[in-house]
């Protein structure tokens, strides 16, 4: 489904993708991990030309992506900080998003939004929301128009428990109707249950990419953090971050 | 009045006395020359409508020519039809048309030779290079006539009306265009020039030298290449008159050069390039004008002294004075300027700060005209409103020091 | 893509400056006429507002406007539509708005008290200059991505164009005087939209100085049909290539 060929940025001095490659598919869910800074939002970024690459290409569904917008209609994308028109109200930006792309009610995925409760607050504007609710909305509108791609980053971040759960149940879901679901998260405990494949980020370079039973198998570690970590424990650079993610989450 | 008593008197001299003649083709009398011929001193002669083309006709005894229903004297492009000389002739009713051009002689349909007393009225003078050329003439009136020449160029079309050497004339409600000079003055004295109208002529409308104690009222000139151009006079009155549209490089409403003693009031000076142009002109009472969407309102050279311009009112001109000069000569007084930015604290009616009519941006247009095409320009703005703060460059001394709040009434 | 600008159109009006924007051009105008003695008074202030204020206003506004709507962009940049798409709708949207804004404060007032030739040119150069700086603060805020910068860089541009720009212009004619400059100073205009907006009125303002001397030859020019058919071209192309440099690298841009 998504087929990313060689591609590199740089920001000024910053080498922020190098020299990636990779082909994630229907069915698959790929957890996006990686130390900040290691490019994982700059590769979803690139996927959905937000960040232009400076060489390599990406192919979805076999079309490369440049020029021709429409392929982002196949994709629902759950930014880190969603940031949306302050004056506009919740009601009218799905309003408006249904509208640009010419769709009614009835063809619209709006579990989320009634999960989520937030056809009660629909009259509120953008501005007022908190950054729990924004992330909702967010949320509720990267599901809305029953994408085949999902491109969630961060999504759990910044959500109560109980909405968290809510998402992830969501996710499941999605998962079963055989789509493409890409997250990144820290907070790998989320992404347990979820994925099927692992692509591990740092400083840019693609580290691997790996079916996660084949992870498991290799590591004999059930849980993602301990898989992470024990793959990563020979690397001194990495260990420090894993231990990090560890210590969160025990603490959990 | 002088001017209704000659002409009482002329009427009265062809009615009292005389025959009349009756000139047709149905009359006994065919053509207009053996009519003359026939005539007595004082008889009338009446045209009846008709063409007639009789190459030169020279009248020299005082009789009463009468056009009736537009008869046509056609001069065939080669002959001047009529040529007057003696007294008390009249030539009314009647259409000359197509007098031949020469460019030995100044042919025109009418012309007017030594005499005294001539009235010529009411006639229509088509294509000819001169309409009514007088010389060595006095007390004569030329009066409601229409005159249209073809717009041929400077040197091939002659002048409307021209007066050579002639005195206590009057030229009242012509309309001239198409000519050289609409009317055209020289050596002219005590004589009157009012309610004309001189319009799209090639060179000026009014065309005026060496003339002195005349004066121009209530006349229109619009449209003329160069305008009206006053030279080498004294004693002239300009009253009343509508100067407008004289478009160009060298067009002005008025050109005064080495013109003394004279007044012009009471004018309206509108979309002229420039208003009054005047160099080497002294004593002029500059006063209750009008000059309105001028490029230059006033050119003044520095050749200009004791002039005052008094009470006219400025409005929307390009420029409201331009001079080559720093000295100021002149005086300006009360006069309303619609670029005056002062303010009047004791209400009198009089700005309290004296207004500065040469702006920055004239002098740097006089000395660079392609500066031209930043007019209105917040450059220029900015230059003029520091000029003003810190004078420097434009003439300090040439100011109006009592310049007006609220237009003059005129 | 009229769906979108229609968005934005509705966003602009949100924010009440566009309203505010027409109410100060309606009250000056209106003042302007009531005030001055005459008309031609009044329609020269008038031109100090269409060729110093409306060019100021267009791009402090575009500028802020584009900064503040960055979210809506990126948004929008997420959806399967063309960056081209997304900015040439904000363009319509903005200029839309202030065009709106400045016929109905200017135009109005114009229409009732001096509906001639030198108000029906005034209306289009304001128009066209609208657009044109609308144009140039679009590619202004495409290029620099801090909001300080790119308002700092519609500021500078401004600057150039009303006033340092004529400065040169004057310098240059005033130390070469005495050389014919006629034919260079046609080709300086075309490179200041404000002087070309100008010149423009002036034509209709000035036309009886503009017969004089070698303002004769500006009036011979820019009056005749090629001299029109020149400014309006070059009028267009100051509202196309900003535009279309910075579609350039708005396409091009990551975000």
């Amino acid at each position: 489904m998504i087929r990313i060929e060689n591609i590199n940025k740089k920001f000024k001095k910053l080498q922020a993708l190098n020299d990636i490659s990779a082909i994630f598919n229907r069915g698959q869910v790929i957890s996006l991990i990686g130390p900040n800074g290691s490019g994982k939002t700059t590769l979803i970024k690139s996927i959905l030309g937000l960040v232009k690459a400076d060489s390599g290409n990406i192919f979805i569904n076999g079309k490369q992506i440049n020029g021709d917008p429409s392929y982002r209609s196949q994709i629902g994308y759950m930014p880190q900080i969603g940031r949306y028109p302050d004056n506009m109200q919740i009601g009218h930006l799905f309003r408006m998003m249904r509208d640009i792309r010419k769709l009614s009610e009835s063809d619209v995925d709006a579990d989320l939004l009634v999960k989520f409760n937030l056809m009660s607050i629909f009259e509120k504007p953008m501005r007022t929301l908190s950054g729990g609710t924004r992330q909702k909305v967010s949320a509720a509108l990267a599901f809305y128009f029953n994408p085949a791609i999902l491109i969630l980053d961060e999504p759990t971040a910044g959500l109560d428990p109980l909405s968290s759960e809510i998402l992830k149940e969501k996710i499941m879901q999605e998962k079963k109707k055989n789509k493409l679901i890409l997250i990144t998260s820290h907070i790998l405990s989320d992404l347990d249950e979820l994925t099927t494949d692992v692509m591990y980020l740092q400083e840019g370079r693609m580290v691997f990419l790996k079916d996660i039973n084949a992870l498991r198998q290799e590591t004999g570690e059930d849980k993602l953090g301990k898989v992470i970590a024990r793959v990563m424990r020979d690397n001194k650079k990495n260990s420090l971050w894993i231990d990090e993610v560890l210590a969160m989450k025990s603490s959990d | 009045m002088k001017w209704p008593l000659i002409i009482l008197n002329i009427c009265l001299f062809a009615q009292a006395s005389g025959n009349t003649i009756t000139v047709g083709k149905n009359a006994p009398i065919t053509t207009l020359r053996q009519a003359i011929q026939i005539a007595n001193a004082g008889d009338t002669i009446l045209l009846q409508k008709g063409i007639y083309k009789e190459g030169n006709i020279l009248i020299s005894k005082p009789v009463f020519l009468f056009g009736i229903g537009n008869p046509i004297l056609d001069g065939e492009n080669k002959n001047e039809i009529l040529t007057l000389t003696g007294k008390n002739i009249v030539i009314t009713g009647i259409q000359f048309a197509n007098a031949g051009y020469s460019s030995m002689n100044d042919y025109a349909a009418i012309k007017v030779i030594d005499a005294t007393g001539i009235l010529i009225e009411k006639n229509i003078i088509t294509n000819a290079s001169f309409g009514v050329h007088m010389a060595n003439t006095i007390n004569s009136v030329i009066r409601n006539n229409q005159i249209v020449g073809t717009n041929k160029s400077e040197h091939l079309s002659g002048n409307g009306i021209h007066l050579w050497k002639c005195d206590q004339m009057l030229v009242e409600s012509n309309s001239i265009s198409g000519h050289r000079d609409g009317i055209y003055f020289e050596f002219v004295t005590a004589s009157t020039i009012k309610n004309n109208q001189s319009k799209k002529n090639v060179r000026y409308g009014l065309h005026f030298m060496f003339s002195n104690n005349d004066a121009y009222l209530g006349n229109t000139f619009e449209n003329n290449g160069a305008g009206v151009a006053v030279m080498y006079s004294k004693e002239v009155r300009m009253e009343n008159n509508f100067f407008h549209k004289n478009w160009g490089a060298s067009a002005y409403g008025i050109l005064l050069k080495d013109i003394s003693n004279s007044h012009i009031l009471n004018n309206r000076f509108v979309q002229n390039t420039v208003g009054i142009h005047m160099e080497g002109s002294s004593r002029i009472e500059i006063g209750k004008n009008v000059f309105e969407s001028n490029g230059w309102a006033l050119k003044v050279q520095a050749s200009c002294d004791d002039n005052s311009f008094f009470n006219n009112n400025f409005y929307g001109n390009s420029f409201d004075v331009a001079t080559n000069g720093t000295m100021a000569l002149n005086r300006f007084r009360g006069n309303y300027w619609d670029k005056y930015e002062g303010y009047d604290l004791n209400k009198d009616g009089t700005g309290d700060v004296p207004y500065h009519p040469v702006s920055m941006y004239a002098m740097v247009v006089e000395q660079s005209p392609s500066t031209l095409i930043l007019m209105r320009s917040f450059m220029v703005t900015l230059l003029d409103k520091a000029e003003k703060a810190m004078p420097s460059l434009t003439p300090e001394h040439l100011a109006d020091n009592a310049p007006v709040i609220k237009p003059n009434k005129l | 893509m009229l769906k979108l600008t229609r968005y934005v159109l509705y966003d602009i009006l949100r924010s009440k400056i566009v309203i505010a924007y027409t109410l100060f051009l309606f009250v000056v105008s209106f003042g302007f006429f009531q005030l001055e003695e005459n008309q031609s008074k009044a329609v020269l202030s008038l031109l100090n507002i269409v060729l110093i204020v409306v060019p100021l206003i267009s791009m402090i506004f575009t500028t802020i406007h584009y900064y503040n709507s960055y979210e809506f962009i990126e948004l929008m940049l997420s959806q399967p539509l063309s960056r081209t798409r997304i900015l040439l709708s904000e363009f319509t949207g903005v200029s839309l708005s202030l065009i709106s804004g400045f016929l109905i404060g200017v135009g109005v007032p114009v229409l009732f008290f001096s509906f001639n030739s030198i108000g029906i040119s005034l209306l289009l150069a304001g128009v066209a200059l609208t657009l044109i700086f609308t144009s140039l603060a679009f590619l202004a805020s495409v290029k620099s991505r801090d909001k300080a910068r790119g308002i700092g860089m519609a500021l500078l541009l401004w600057f150039y164009f009303a006033l340092i720009y004529d400065g040169l212009v004057l310098l240059i004619l005033f130390s070469f005087s005495d050389y014919p400059t006629e034919k260079l100073t046609l080709v300086l205009s075309a490179f200041n939209p404000i002087d070309l907006g100008r010149i423009f009125i002036m034509l209709q303002m000035d036309v009886s100085a503009l017969m004089g001397y070698t303002g004769a030859l500006y009036k011979e020019f820019f009056g005749s049909g090629n001299g029109i058919l020149f400014t309006v071209g070059i009028m267009f192309l100051w509202i196309i290539l900003p535009m279309f440099a910075a579609a350039k690298i708005f396409k091009n841009k990551d975000l």
